[in-house]
């Protein structure tokens, strides 16, 4: 640590960011909040006069039912894709180390190709004419199919599929940082490989694993990418319900509080998991015997 | 303390990772309550040799036997043997009673005697006092404590410790040595350690073998490894050594000065062979009495204060470099030497060991 | 590494497999496609090339690529040089509050739609004319955070003694931060240059919300987004594979340069 370089020295290099960040985002963020206890205009536009009703709004029974059904897609997804993204990150953990670097750049080279194509590859998939249907019409199938794309299923299909690289990130860290002698001295303890997995590796992996669950989550209940492409816009999520009150139903204020209202569940899930990690700190501690307290 | 009855058997075990053998045709035979020390450096394959008798690793050629049974296939979580890790890997998101008891709960054995038996070993331990405390709210000398007691408290016919001192700083590791060796005392439990440390090794140990390179190059008691090294590599690696390079010739070695080292020659060294003679600090005089045989004349280039001894560094025609006199604090002040003194050293001939040249 | 048993290890192959199954065939499909000679999107019937080049004469594709690059390249040689300073001031202080690390991490966690609107409230409010210049002002705000982030990783391990040994040897702070420091760091600079790179040529959502009326700033997402609403085209397929291509590249070269200064 360079503690003999001048104090304002490392200020007047942070500035330009830090003006940027402020300007564009700090301030941007703010007039969002502020927009959210305002009126809507008659003619669209805003209308400086204080209100809750926008918040009202996000409560109310025909708004909060899209909350929970947007809640209950994403909690599905996340959870689709944390299970099978649990188990991809330990089989990774469990490859020969030399292996695990190709494994998990192979796991996570789909998330940098863009979200948008990578979303039009399901409905090629999928399509009336697509390779699935196809593939069920070469078994012999050839009684009436059932729309593919444009269900809740294709939505829930998508969001993993956007999002499992990466699960599988966030889970691979925190078992990779495991010291396997713990395993092991579980096992020399006369521990099965199902009870080290129940009492050990997934307890102490857990915590991390919850951070990436949040992420998912949020990005899922606030996407209208997804469902408006695979779900046909028929199953509208919060992100849909905000991208139509600025672009489509120009009710801003409404919007700006479910934009709040998103990022209040964001922070309430981040402080829930930030919480359950403190209390599980030093758990992840590797365990290389430095003493803690002399 | 230690019986006769032979309590694991290694059989010729081979272990090999791709093309390199960690362990190559070793063969040992451990008694009952014998407290057995793997020592030697790092790579030497002692701890591979360790994971074999835990289980983790599987000989490729070879049998373990424990009780006369081979265990080689066994699974750890089977084997009555437990191992007392390097890391300690405690396990962080349990308290010091919940990772004791971990092991007993795997037998399934009644709550009540868990129950006990982890209160019993705790006290045996001194770990009462922390019962409900998190690994990571200890010292380094209470984990290695609990370590100990979570594989004891299954009372194993074997019990393996990987290098059990290696984490604690240098005083602890002192006053460690000796509490080991009471708990295996009063546990009555056979101990295999492993480490690296030649000091530990001859002070905590009943018997030694010493590994090098996956071979296992002497097996004996700390006396007999110490005054009786099988090689050069052995008596170089414990303790401090003096070595004189030079030919086998009739009655020692001859140095490359062409004064003659007597010594005792090993059989089957044949005259003009290649060969080092070699010679304990302590057993080196200046001022040497009658009964030293080998005598030759030096220079002091050095002296080292060590508190109990004084290590006098004495440049002669029979080595490049010096040789090493270790000479007691009294005698030192009986005849003091400085640097620059010409000084007679000598022994006597018994405390001459010749090694062929490897 | 216990040893696991060998059924463990064979059904956790399985799962990998599977897993990577899962993750490839979508995006499989997709390129083989982009080589079908036939019209019908899904049918294959022979190896062309014949979509791709239809692509290099379609006019609103082509405007709508060099408007992508153009905001990419502008957004990253900003973002470069900001969070590079961002990186070296934020890793030699000395006390870093909760405030500025949160500053700085929130514009990675923040929800893209949450951006999005900020700025389109922010812009309309101060009557700014949107177009390709607030979609650059916006991607800029990330890709601040991302290569302050890569840049950071690599100075968590840099010497700073060399920069007192610099200084000592009488190099003033610019010519130490020229012919030390930035060569000690630049292959971290570069990689989080190619990484900003390919974050602003992929971001939708902002640049959707950003870019004000009129076609003349459609980036490539928006114009596929628009394509993609229209249905499954195997020009489409041709461009999605060319994305994916260059995307990926950016990729493997980011890392590869990044590795160099791990090792």
């Amino acid at each position: 640590m360079a503690v003999r370089l001048v104090p304002s020295r490392s200020t007047v290099l942070m500035a330009p960011a830090l003006a940027w960040l402020t300007a564009l985002m700090v301030v941007p963020c703010v007039l969002v909040l502020a927009l959210a206890f305002f009126r809507r205009g008659i003619y669209g536009g805003v209308d400086y006069t204080f209100t809750l009703e926008n918040f009202a709004a996000v409560v109310d029974p025909l708004y909060a039912g899209i909350f929970l059904n947007s809640a209950r897609i994403a909690g599905l997804a996340t959870l689709i894709a944390v299970v099978v993204g649990y188990a991809a990150a330990y089989a990774i953990a469990a490859a020969p180390r030399h292996r695990q670097p190709l494994y998990l750049f192979l796991a996570v080279l789909p998330f940098w190709s863009n979200y948008l194509i990578r979303t039009y590859a399901w409905i090629v998939l999928l399509n009336r004419e697509g390779l699935l249907t196809q593939l069920l019409r070469w078994v012999g199938y050839t009684g009436e199919l059932p729309s593919l794309l444009y269900t809740e299923g294709a939505v829930i299909a998508g969001l993993v599929y956007n999002y499992l690289p990466f699960v599988v990130l966030a889970c691979y860290a925190p078992l990779a940082r495991l010291n396997p002698e713990l395993r092991e001295a579980s096992r020399d303890l006369g521990g099965s490989a199902f009870t080290t997995f129940r009492r050990i590796t997934l307890p102490l992996t857990l915590p991390g694993v919850a951070a990436g669950a949040v992420f998912v989550f949020v990005l899922s209940i606030g996407n209208f990418v997804t469902p408006a492409l695979l779900g046909g816009g028929r199953f509208q999520m919060i992100g849909n319900l905000v991208y139509d009150q600025f672009l489509a139903a120009n009710d801003w204020p409404f919007g700006a509080a479910l934009a709040m209202a998103l990022i209040a569940i964001m922070m309430l899930l981040l402080m829930l998991q930030a919480f359950a990690a403190t209390r599980a700190e030093g758990r992840q501690s590797p365990d290389r015997g430095e003493a803690a307290h002399g | 303390m230690t019986s006769e009855r032979v309590l694991l058997g290694v059989e010729a075990v081979t272990k090999r990772f791709g093309t390199v053998t960690a362990v190559d045709a070793v063969s040992l035979a451990i008694r009952e309550n014998e407290f057995f020390a793997l020592l030697g450096p790092s790579g030497c394959g002692k701890t591979t040799l360790l994971r074999m008798l835990a289980g983790f690793e599987t000989p490729n050629e070879g049998r373990i036997l424990l009780d006369g049974r081979d265990i080689s296939a066994v699974p750890p979580n089977r084997r009555p043997v437990n191992l007392m890790f390097q890391s300690y890997a405690l396990f962080p998101h349990m308290s010091v009673r919940a990772n004791i008891a971990y092991g007993l709960e795997m037998e399934r054995l009644p709550k009540d005697e868990i129950r006990a038996r982890t209160d019993a070993i705790m006290a045996t331990t001194q770990l009462s006092a922390m019962a409900d405390r998190r690994p990571d709210q200890l010292s380094g000398g209470q984990r290695q404590r609990v370590a100990l007691a979570r594989a004891l408290v299954k009372r194993p016919r074997l019990l393996l410790l990987d290098e059990p001192l290696g984490a604690l700083d240098k005083k602890l590791r002192g006053a460690m040595q000796l509490e080991l060796k009471r708990l295996q005392h009063e546990v009555g439990i056979t101990f295999i350690m492993v480490t690296h440390d030649q000091e530990e090794a001859l002070v905590m140990a009943d018997r030694i073998a010493v590994l090098r390179d996956g071979h296992l190059l002497q097996c004996g008691t700390p006396n007999e490894i110490y005054e009786r090294p099988s090689g050069r590599f052995v008596a170089d690696f414990i303790g401090v050594t003096n070595f004189i390079p030079g030919r086998a010739a009739p009655g020692g070695v001859a140095a490359a000065s062409g004064l003659l080292v007597r010594g005792a020659r090993p059989q089957g060294l044949a005259d003009g062979a290649e060969a080092w003679a070699a010679v304990r600090p302590e057993r080196l005089s200046l001022f040497p009495g009658p009964q030293a045989e080998n005598r030759t004349t030096g220079i002091v280039e050095a002296t080292a204060y060590h508190g109990l001894d004084l290590q006098v560094h004495v440049r002669t025609a029979l080595a490049a470099s010096p040789l090493l006199v270790r000479v007691t604090a009294e005698q030192a002040e009986r005849r003091p030497v400085a640097p620059g003194d010409t000084v007679e050293i000598g022994w006597a001939a018994a405390d001459t060991r010749i090694f062929a040249k490897d | 590494m216990a040893e696991r048993s060998a059924a463990t290890r064979r059904s956790l192959g399985v799962v990998l497999a599977l897993v990577f199954a899962f993750l490839y065939i979508p995006i499989g499909v997709l390129i083989a496609l982009s080589f079908n000679e036939g019209g019908l999107p899904t049918v294959w019937s022979g190896f062309s090339l014949k979509w791709y080049g239809s692509l290099a004469s379609n006019g609103q594709i082509l405007s709508a690529a060099l408007n992508t690059l153009i905001v990419a390249l502008a957004s990253t040689a900003i973002a470069t040089a900001l969070g590079t300073l961002l990186a070296i001031g934020v890793e030699i202080r000395r006390r870093r509050g909760r405030a500025l690390e949160a500053l700085i991490f929130a514009p990675m966690i923040i929800p893209d739609i949450v951006l999005a609107i900020a700025l389109l409230s922010f812009f309309s409010i101060l009557n700014v004319t949107m177009g390709l210049h607030t979609i650059m002002l916006a991607h800029v705000v990330f890709n601040i955070a991302f290569v302050c982030a890569v840049v950071r990783a690599r100075l968590k391990s840099f010497d700073w003694s060399v920069v007192e040994a610099s200084t000592d040897l009488g190099a003033t702070a610019l010519t130490t931060f020229r012919r030390i420091t930035l060569p000690m760091i630049a292959p971290a600079v570069i990689a989080g240059a190619l990484l900003a790179f390919t974050l602003s040529v992929d971001e939708f959502i902002i640049a959707f919300f950003t870019a004000g009326a009129g076609r003349a700033s459609t980036t490539l997402p928006m114009q596929i987004y628009a394509m993609i609403r229209f249905g499954v085209t195997p020009e489409l397929n041709a461009l999605a594979t060319l994305v994916i291509a260059v995307s990926v590249t950016a990729l493997a070269l980011s890392q590869r340069i990044n590795r160099t200064i791990a090792t």
